[in-house]
């Protein structure tokens, strides 16, 4: 019976994706939206059963469908796990998934290819269970590719337009590199402990003794290497920004939600593994930290609005790494529900604007946006008001849990978290000012254009305002912490559970973070509003700002240092070592063709001749049989 | 038949096949004609065949005879063939004769 039922959930959305698949043309443009939305619905339903059931009973489901590889005393089966992990990513991702489709029956109401758009992100769906379900490394890895294959897919979805093509095979090359490292680091598990089955590694590595430990640091850090590339961190952040080629819900549900968390799942379900090695637990906490600042500071200087939100992802994101480097693994995971909440609502706000705008994307063609999208600009202001941590939104009570992480194991780590929140604050609210206030910037044709989305669009936004405004509420700081006891049976050695009555440092802590918040509201509204401040053109901007806006020239650092030498080598090679080949085989053709001037003679044509020779070598061979 | 073979003697039947098989080989390698050659090949068929049959009975066994109408049949449907390509050639060149089929020359 639990077999069926969670069979069915990885099913339906691949059911989905078939039909879409295979008879989405013939279906018009309304049906494969509606059959898409159910089937994810289907698994919600579903994940949100098991979910109260898990509540009452605690004890989670398992079931192995079958063998996968067996070789000698090894073997991976195909198991699924609901335990409380599992469930709480499987109700955001098919949750918001859910929503993110009813959204995209909206937005991509008139794209000719919206059958082929709902099959890739079922398949998605469909790979994001299975990866959050497994039960094993070796089943995650199957997840694990298959969200990025759809990521490839669907950021490369407009594959007319060659750049975004490009930024496609850009999202699945550095996605590679973390895959290679993921791969290594299974493979060192399954050397050192013989099993690559999570209860089972835990269970083997409760008593390290006789396990070569720096080998286990060196398979911890491959595995980190994997996370840094499908959750964006330094230095294999840069796909995620190019990301945004992709459909706006694409980029709400895969490169905010969703996907890009994948990184942090990992992380948590190997707890057992990263809590043995301290060193590179502070190697984790000091790459996301950096990156949560690098990120932020890049933030602040663009002016495609999808870009700022892909930025502030990538910050977002080395904050939830550096609480997992903290060994506060239960902050990491509130603040992915807490993000996924807000930052799902961002872009869904910022592809209603797009929608509206005719496609525009660039801040200085807006403003004034508050008058035509009442919808769009209230949900957009609650989830910049969570974003940037402002009591009582959700996003504050995450944060907040974070900071206070970092203050307790490192003030430098703390200290440049603060300066990211400063940021994010400022940018947020600058993209907010810059787009619904103030006088609109864009042509008259845009202008008359503009409307607030339809229903199918908005309707989403506002569930998600709401769930970005009362998230918090499931890890409060005084006294109500459900979460913290929800996933105490999945995260060994929780830390920082017990003092949860807030102490002084606590409570100044939650007042900086919120003085913070408060400071880049202030600097934001004093630049864009009192002095009605826009960004300036691309070739008026100086000085550091354009080393701001170009992002560090981090694409032509990788270009000059990676890039080019390559096709340096393959230039050699063309050039050179080809050449080298091809005449050596030219020169053993001729060789041939020299020896064989006078052996051809042999080959007149003449039958008779040929005869002739035939009976002459047949009796020779007679007679020397005879002789013999 | 054992008192055919008795009065004439296996080594007369010896040379005759022999004589038989050097004119097919004769033939073969001094006429240019290729309908010619063909039938020097059918002789020394011929030749090969009769030699089957005559061990056949002196040996008193029958399925060297046997042999023989099996090669014989495999033999007509052979000729066919050739005669088919000799009369495909005959229609494209205008001629048997092997001195002008030099086509495949290296």
């Amino acid at each position: 019976m639990e077999t069926v039922f969670v069979l069915l959930l990885l099913i339906c959305p691949f059911t989905g994706f078939l039909i879409n698949l295979l008879a989405g043309k013939k279906m018009g443009r309304t049906l494969p939206g509606i059959i898409a939305t159910t089937a994810v619905s289907a698994s919600f339903a579903i994940s949100l059963f098991y979910f109260i059931q898990i509540l009452s009973t605690n004890a989670p489901v398992e079931v192995r469908l079958f063998d996968w590889v067996t070789f000698g005393e090894f073997s991976i089966g195909f198991d699924l796990v609901l335990d409380q992990l599992s469930l709480l990513w499987l109700l955001v991702v098919t949750g918001i998934g859910a929503l993110i489709h009813v959204y995209s029956t909206g937005y991509m109401k008139d794209d000719e290819n919206v059958d082929r758009f709902f099959s890739y992100l079922n398949l998605f769906i469909f790979f994001m269970i299975l990866l959050v379900t497994a039960g094993n490394l070796g089943i995650m890895f199957i997840g694990w590719e298959g969200v990025g294959l759809c990521s490839y897919l669907l950021i490369g979805f407009w594959y007319k337009n060659q750049s975004y093509n490009d930024a496609a095979k850009k999202a699945f090359i550095m996605n590679r590199i973390g895959d290679l490292g993921f791969l290594v680091g299974l493979f060192i598990l399954a050397y050192l402990l013989g099993t690559v089955d999570f209860r089972a590694m835990s269970f083997e590595l409760s008593d390290i003794y006789g396990i070569d430990k720096k080998l286990l640091g060196v398979a911890a850090l491959c595995l980190f290497v994997g996370a840094m590339g499908k959750s964006a961190q330094i230095p294999l952040y840069t796909w995620l920004p190019d990301a945004m080629a992709g459909p706006t819900p694409v980029s709400a549900l895969i490169h905010a939600a969703t996907m890009v968390t994948a990184g942090i799942f990992m992380v948590t379900r190997m707890s057992f593994l990263f809590d043995l090695i301290p060193d590179v637990q502070t190697f984790i906490a000091i790459v996301g930290a950096v990156t949560a600042l690098f990120a932020a500071s890049i933030g602040i200087a663009q002016t495609d609005i999808k870009k700022v939100l892909a930025y502030s992802t990538v910050s977002q994101l080395g904050l939830m790494f550096m609480a997992l480097g903290f060994g506060a693994y239960h902050v990491a995971v509130f603040h992915v529900i807490t993000h996924a909440f807000f930052k799902a609502c961002l872009f869904l706000g910022s592809g209603s604007v797009i929608h509206a705008m005719g496609g525009e994307q660039d801040m200085r063609r807006m403003g004034g946006l508050k008058k035509v999208m009442g919808v769009t600009f209230v949900t957009f202001l609650i989830s910049t008001l969570s974003i940037s941590g402002i009591p009582p939104f959700a996003g504050f009570f995450s944060k907040d849990e974070i900071m206070l992480a970092a203050f307790e194991h490192n003030k430098i780590l703390w200290a440049i978290a603060a300066l990211a929140s400063l940021l994010t604050a400022f940018y947020m609210f600058r993209v907010l000012f810059l787009t619904f206030y103030k006088d609109f910037r864009g042509t008259a044709e845009q202008k008359h254009h503009l409307h607030e989305s339809p229903k199918s669009m908005t309707m989403p936004l506002i569930v998600l305002a709401i769930l970005a405004t009362v998230g918090g509420l499931i890890s409060l700081p005084f006294g109500f912490n459900w979460l913290n006891g929800y996933l105490q049976p999945v995260i060994l050695n929780l830390q920082g559970v017990e003092h949860h009555s807030l102490d002084s440092t606590g409570w100044i802590l939650m007042g900086v973070s919120t003085a913070i918040a408060l400071i880049g509201f202030g600097l934001a509204y004093s630049k864009y509003i009192s002095k009605s401040a826009v960004p300036q053109e691309d070739d008026k901007i100086g000085g550091f700002a354009k080393v701001l806006y170009n992002k560090y020239y981090i694409d032509e650092i990788y270009n000059t240092v990676f890039i080019k030498p390559i096709y340096a080598m393959a230039d050699f090679f063309k050039n050179v070592v080809e050449k080298i080949v091809a005449a050596s085989v030219l020169a053993f053709g001729k060789g041939i063709a020299i020896l064989s001037v006078y052996t051809k003679a042999l080959h007149n044509g003449s039958v008779g001749f040929y005869l002739f020779v035939f009976v002459i070598g047949f009796c020779s061979v007679v007679f020397c049989l005879l002789l013999i | 038949m054992s008192n055919i073979l008795q009065e004439i003697g296996i080594n007369n039947y010896i040379y005759l096949s022999v004589l038989l098989f050097c004119v097919g080989v004769l033939g073969i390698l001094f006429r240019r004609s290729a309908i010619v050659m063909l039938m020097s090949v059918e002789l020394m068929l011929a030749s090969a065949n009769m030699l089957l049959a005559v061990f056949s009975v002196y040996h008193q066994d029958a399925s060297g005879q046997v042999f023989v109408v099996f090669s014989m049949a495999v033999a007509a449907a052979e000729v066919a063939v050739g005669l088919a390509i000799l009369v495909a050639i005959f229609r494209n060149i205008g001629s048997i004769d092997i001195e002008k089929l030099k086509n495949l020359k290296g």
